[in-house]
């Protein structure tokens, strides 16, 4: 009888008893605001879809602030005295070096024609077709080649 | 132990005698005190007893392997790296994490439970893709290191443990079972024509191991309202089952701007999936359903 209480009692551990769900709870979320986020831009493999579709964005946004920078310009050229006309800026581009201007050219041509082309593909997916990873692949680096051979196409003009 | 016994047995005879010594028989054991003594064999003709030495066939491969303990919440995650030698480990990157953790770490932790790709516990990154353990041929090129990480953009419970608490609500709030109002005609079972069944193919297998929503970008930023591509494969298996009848509430639902419209096409969800599923065609299905209604 007392063998098995000595044994119980010394059985018995220094646990700290929880009053109710919401301490419960609360310790939980202390202890979760200690975790890390496990890595993911970083460490994920380089690969067609999502490098287009980041790609797909950074030209989308390239290209309508370029629109809206310049048209912003455009409109208060005259009250800042700014000359932004046709023909004054196909002066000054005229009077660049062969070099400059091809990589101008290329700077502006590309956004476009990788937009263009991706998007329809986006367009084709929205529809339902082409979803499939074998023609995602295909289509993805057919986009690539055709927008830079066009690209390069349009600067050298 | 091992390399003491050749030694043993070489000496045996005249080292144990002693200790059989009551089993002997007299006569023997005059003879052998009577005996001329003879030089032992060279040590030229003799097997030498080395120690043990890794095999020289041995395809020793490194495995980097994502940690973090919560016992330990300030200091930062590390990458540990492990070697072992793939002829004595089975194919699958599961197995290797199984021999790390019987043979050489067992502080490391996973989850793992049918080694069939039918659970879906061993999701992981491995070399940079989500999939599973169990599913993943561990690459033969020894010169390659392989990286192992915990699911990408989730909160680590510990070392490759990710916390799926998030992806389990949002699993719920799409009420993942059938719902109808009205029995069916037969009174018996809510029948199905073979054209309609078709329809869930690809959708049913969905194991929910969450490798494609977090393979998504997109899921990566909006996690706490975009639903995710594993959860729209579900939706849309309910969605395109044939006696469900609250199809245009289940539509209803995902018609904001965050739990369906966060999809951009990124396309790596279907890319990633262990069981060859088409989450980004299922979604686009409902985008379609729900423009073109």
């Amino acid at each position: 009888m007392l063998a098995q209480r000595i044994a119980s009692q010394s059985l018995r551990r220094p646990t700290q008893t929880i009053d109710s769900d919401e301490a419960a709870h609360q310790i939980l979320a202390k202890q979760r605001l200690n975790r890390p986020v496990s890595p993911h831009l970083g460490i994920y493999r380089p690969q067609i879809t999502w490098y287009a579709s980041a790609l797909n964005r950074i030209t989308g946004c390239v290209l309508s602030g370029g629109f809206y920078v310049f048209g912003a310009a455009y409109l208060v050229a005259p009250v800042l005295g700014w000359h932004l006309e046709s023909a004054s800026l196909a002066a000054a581009f005229a009077s660049w070096p062969v070099a400059a201007k091809f990589l101008t050219k290329l700077i502006v041509s590309f956004p476009f024609t990788f937009h263009s082309f991706n998007g329809l593909r986006h367009l084709m997916w929205d529809l339902g077709r082409g979803i499939s990873n074998k023609q995602v692949q295909v289509t993805g680096w057919t986009v690539v080649g055709l927008s830079t051979f066009t690209s390069l196409l349009l600067a050298f003009m | 132990m091992a390399s003491l016994r050749p030694f043993a047995t070489r000496l045996g005879p005249r080292l144990f005698r002693r200790g059989l010594a009551t089993t002997v028989e007299p006569i023997a054991g005059f003879s052998e005190a009577t005996s001329k003594s003879s030089a032992p064999i060279p040590e030229s003709k003799t097997t030498t007893v080395k120690e043990p030495s890794p095999d020289a066939d041995s395809k020793i491969k490194t495995f980097h392997i994502y940690r973090w303990n919560p016992d330990e919440p300030t200091a930062k995650p590390r990458m540990q790296s492990y070697t072992l030698d793939l002829n004595k480990t089975g194919p699958m990157m599961l197995d290797a994490l199984i021999r790390i953790k019987n043979e050489i770490d067992p502080t490391l932790t996973f989850r793992r439970s049918c080694r069939e790709g039918i659970c879906g516990s061993c999701a992981m990154n491995i070399d940079g893709v989500n999939t599973l353990a169990c599913l993943c041929r561990i690459p033969t090129e020894t010169s390659k290191e392989s990286r192992i990480y915990p699911l990408p953009h989730t909160y680590v419970v510990k070392d490759l443990v990710p916390d799926l608490t998030q992806f389990y609500k949002q699993y719920k709030s799409i009420k993942p079972y059938l719902q109808r109002d009205t029995p069916p005609p037969d009174g018996r079972e809510n029948r199905q024509s073979k054209a309609d069944r078709r329809k869930l193919d690809g959708l049913y297998e969905c194991i929910l191991c969450a490798c494609c929503s977090t393979s998504c970008p997109s899921y990566w930023w909006n996690s706490e309202e975009y639903l995710g591509p594993a959860v729209l494969l579900q939706s849309y298996r309910w969605i395109a089952d044939s006696r469900d009848e609250k199809t245009a509430q289940r539509q209803d639902a995902l018609n904001n701007s965050m739990s369906l419209y966060r999809c951009h096409t990124i396309l790596n969800c279907s890319r990633t999936c262990p069981k060859g599923l088409n989450p980004a065609l299922a979604i686009a299905e409902i985008k379609k359903s729900m423009a073109f209604t």
